[in-house]
């Protein structure tokens, strides 16, 4: 870690993050007491009423609670295991909707930490990078299905066996990388705002590509999209059944997909953190600040963009293939721009070159769109079922286009209006970011 | 291959090129105008333009609804149309630089980029909830005019319609109209000015905020009439039209030399013509295996290749490096 040394005693990672909460540093006891009462008591609220989204958003709030309270990291870490390696799983077998949540969340954080690295430390705006996504899903897609062997002259092989699969994680990864060095190469001498049109260019001819690729050799299907992709082997099942436990696939698929992705987003994470405090952070961030000054540094601006590109382009590659894995089905419909945005909205809004910001942001971004929005939509239905009438309206002439699950689009972007003007350095700054937007009226004009 | 149908199509591909060529060059107006002032990628600029579109069929749909749509020359019924989207579209991008960019003056430059693709988002969503509110759908179908449809034979194999001719020629009254105010008025020298050197000319006496404003408004009216021509001509729109037309006529605007108003008018006819030339001879010329379809993959690829080789673009003048 790179933490500044605090004068009083071990560092916690949450000096910046709540200064008001410090005072109660010193009652570590009350403290796991506090946190303890939120994990299992919003668990236990989830478990009682599993229908209520309030409930789960309380389960989610108290882990942020974890990060708030100045805890030592250990301490932290044991009770985010607990939370998210026990608490998670259990109620997510008691309802699978929550199991998906908390899947998908996992997929963003990974996204929205390799688009940080890219957007947020290397300062290059990238509003294409659903299109290494797509890429990895689509790697496992046509090789995991029936899709591949109608391309290729080769009987009987296609689809893979499901235990290719763990291969493909690593090839995506490799393929997602060598993309991001095909597509950086060309054009990471442009200036920052051709960049973001040109990435935005190369993400829809991805799409593009995906969408027509049908003939005259059938590799994507075209706008029909590829399906049934094999899962992963449930390789623990064996096991399981040794202790005792007979699960059904449908509850044990989930389970390994939360794991998965809960493994590489902790991988993930280790890796940005590593990142952050080595020379090579420190170099994209040097960029990110003044081309012009990094280079004269002796900083390989060219060397240094392209490794920016590649890492993130990496991440998204293996989630691609994870994805598409626990859709069983994908079209290019899953790649718009739209979900390139939605991905750069979780950076900004957690804040630009943030790793817990990233976390943060992709975690409120997610939720925001499956349950809040989602949960509005289902509030104003029944509003309107209901028929009641309020001030001389009947409820039941709302229209349906107000749904708020419809616009996305919309809240997206008032989140980037908003953050732009009241706080562009996002909800968690940055150290360096936060430092830097406190100075900024005194720096010189450009 | 059948040089014959190749032959024969070719008046019909460059009539096609030039209709679409002078749409993207008047939504390119507004990129090229914004960047010269603020050198901002003005994101939210295709929407102006989509806005400008969905007036244009308001105003008709009314029309029609009250009958008035037989009882007026069509041709009045257009110029009314264009100067009411050239209207809104414009007070529109005024409001947009008022609200989302002005206050991100001098911040760095990918803050107010990320702010105006906020701007675009929001206003995609804001037509199509206030279009599905008003009449419960948000793909709206121009009224079609018999005048506009009929076909002028040239030669006994060439014809053109009605509407394409118009599309050229109120483009090119517009983009004539545009050139002599930036260079034959005081305004224009004003607008030039704050495009050189911003505090400069605020010490000769230019009021830059307001000639900012003016040029959100002058890009945003021809983005505006952009999008009534594009309704005449292609019929439907939808919240989302504004998106590929937008970053086309960006890759014009880059094409021609961005900051460059003539730049940007040859950028849009290059780009229209090339693009017209793919949709109608790729497949030809592939034997079918590569269709239309490939277009804005060909329209992309030149962005990429004239941003490598020729970053300043066809008329560019070497720019200075600002960071």
């Amino acid at each position: 870690m790179t933490d500044v040394p605090s004068p009083s005693g071990p560092t916690t990672g949450a000096v910046d993050v709540a200064p008001g909460l410090q005072r109660w540093r010193s009652h570590p006891v009350l403290l796991n007491v506090l946190v303890a009462a939120a994990l299992f008591g919003s668990a236990i609220l989830v478990w009682v009423v599993p229908r209520s989204i309030i409930a789960f958003m309380a389960f989610q709030a108290s882990l942020l609670v974890i990060y708030l309270l100045p805890l030592d990291v250990r301490t932290k870490l044991a009770w985010a295991a607990v939370a998210l390696g026990v608490l998670m799983p259990m109620l997510g077998t008691h309802n699978g909707y929550y199991m998906e949540v908390a899947i998908q969340v996992g997929i963003f954080v990974a996204l929205a930490l390799g688009l940080n690295i890219v957007v947020g430390l290397a300062g290059l705006l990238d509003l294409g990078y659903v299109a290494f996504y797509a890429v990895g899903a689509y790697l496992w897609a046509i090789f995991g299905s029936p899709q591949a062997a109608k391309f290729l002259p080769i009987e009987g092989v296609f689809p893979l066996p499901a235990p290719w699969f763990f291969a493909f994680l690593i090839l995506g990864l490799a393929v997602g990388a060598i993309t991001g060095i095909l597509l950086g190469l060309p054009v990471l001498r442009l200036r920052g705002d051709y960049l973001a049109i040109v990435t935005l260019g190369f993400g829809e001819v991805v799409r593009v590509l995906a969408n027509n690729l049908d003939k005259p050799w059938n590799i994507t299907n075209g706008p029909k999209g590829i399906t049934p992709i094999s899962r992963p082997p449930l390789f623990f099942e064996p096991a399981l059944s040794a202790l005792g436990i007979d699960a059904p696939p449908s509850v044990l698929y989930p389970l390994l997909f939360y794991f998965m992705v809960l493994g590489i987003a902790a991988v993930v994470i280790v890796i940005n953190r590593r990142l952050e405090g080595s020379h090579v952070g420190r170099a994209w961030e040097a960029i990110r600040e003044d081309e012009v000054a990094a280079q004269a540094m002796g900083v390989p601006l060219v060397r240094m963009k392209l490794l920016a590109f590649a890492i993130g382009a990496s991440f998204a590659g293996v989630m691609g293939v994870i994805f598409s894995a626990k859709q069983l089905f994908i079209s290019p419909e899953s790649f718009t721009f739209l979900e390139s945005i939605g991905v750069l909205a979780m950076v900004i809004l957690g804040g630009m070159g943030s790793i817990p910001g990233a976390i943060i942001g992709a975690s409120a971004v997610t939720i925001l769109n499956l349950q809040v929005l989602k949960g509005l939509s289902l509030w104003l239905n029944e509003l309107r079922n209901s028929g009641l009438t309020v001030l001389g309206y009947n409820l039941a002439d709302l229209p349906s286009q107000f749904e708020p699950a419809k616009y996305e689009r919309m809240i997206f972007g008032m989140i980037l209006i908003l953050m732009m003007i009241y706080r562009p350095a996002g909800i968690f700054p940055a150290r360096r970011r936060k430092l830097e937007t406190y100075h900024r009226g005194e720096e010189p004009a450009a | 291959m059948d040089w014959e149908l190749l032959l024969a199509i070719f008046p019909q591909v460059v009539m096609d090129g030039l209709v679409l060529g002078f749409m993207y060059a008047l939504i390119a107006l507004g990129y090229t105008m914004v960047y010269g002032v603020l050198e901002l990628i003005n994101f939210a600029h295709s929407e102006i333009f989509m806005v400008g579109g969905f007036v244009g069929v308001e105003i008709l749909l009314t029309m029609q609804a009250t009958g008035w749509l037989d009882t007026f020359n069509p041709f009045v019924i257009l110029i009314f149309i264009i100067l009411m989207g050239m209207a809104v579209s414009g007070v529109l991008a005024v409001v947009v630089e008022r609200v989302a960019y002005r206050p991100l003056r001098g911040a760095p430059r990918l803050i107010p980029l990320i702010s105006a693709i906020g701007v675009s988002f929001f206003l995609q969503d804001l037509v199509r909830l206030g279009e599905s509110l008003w009449r419960n759908a948000f793909y709206l179908t121009y009224p079609s005019f018999a005048a506009f449809n009929t076909r002028i034979e040239i030669a006994e194999t060439i014809d053109f319609s009605v509407k394409s001719v118009i599309v050229v020629v109120a483009s090119l009254a517009m983009l004539f109209a545009l050139q002599f105010l930036v260079t034959r008025t005081k305004l224009g020298k004003a607008i030039r000015a704050v495009a050189e050197d911003q505090p400069t000319a605020s010490l000769m006496g230019v009021n830059v905020n307001r000639i900012i404003s003016l040029t959100f408004l002058i890009g945003g009216a021809m983005g505006g009439a952009a999008g009534v021509l594009f309704g005449v001509q292609y019929n439907t729109i939808n919240p989302f039209t504004g998106f590929i037309p937008g970053i086309k006529a960006f890759t014009a605007a880059v094409l021609g030399g961005i900051g460059n108003i003539p730049g940007a008018m040859v950028g849009g006819l290059v780009l229209g013509l090339l693009e017209a030339f793919a949709a109608s001879y790729l497949s030809l010329l592939t034997g079918g295996a590569f269709g239309a379809e490939y277009k804005d993959i060909f329209a992309f690829s030149i962005l990429i290749v004239i941003l490598i080789f020729r970053p300043r673009g066809l008329l560019g003048e070497v720019v200075r490096e600002r960071t």
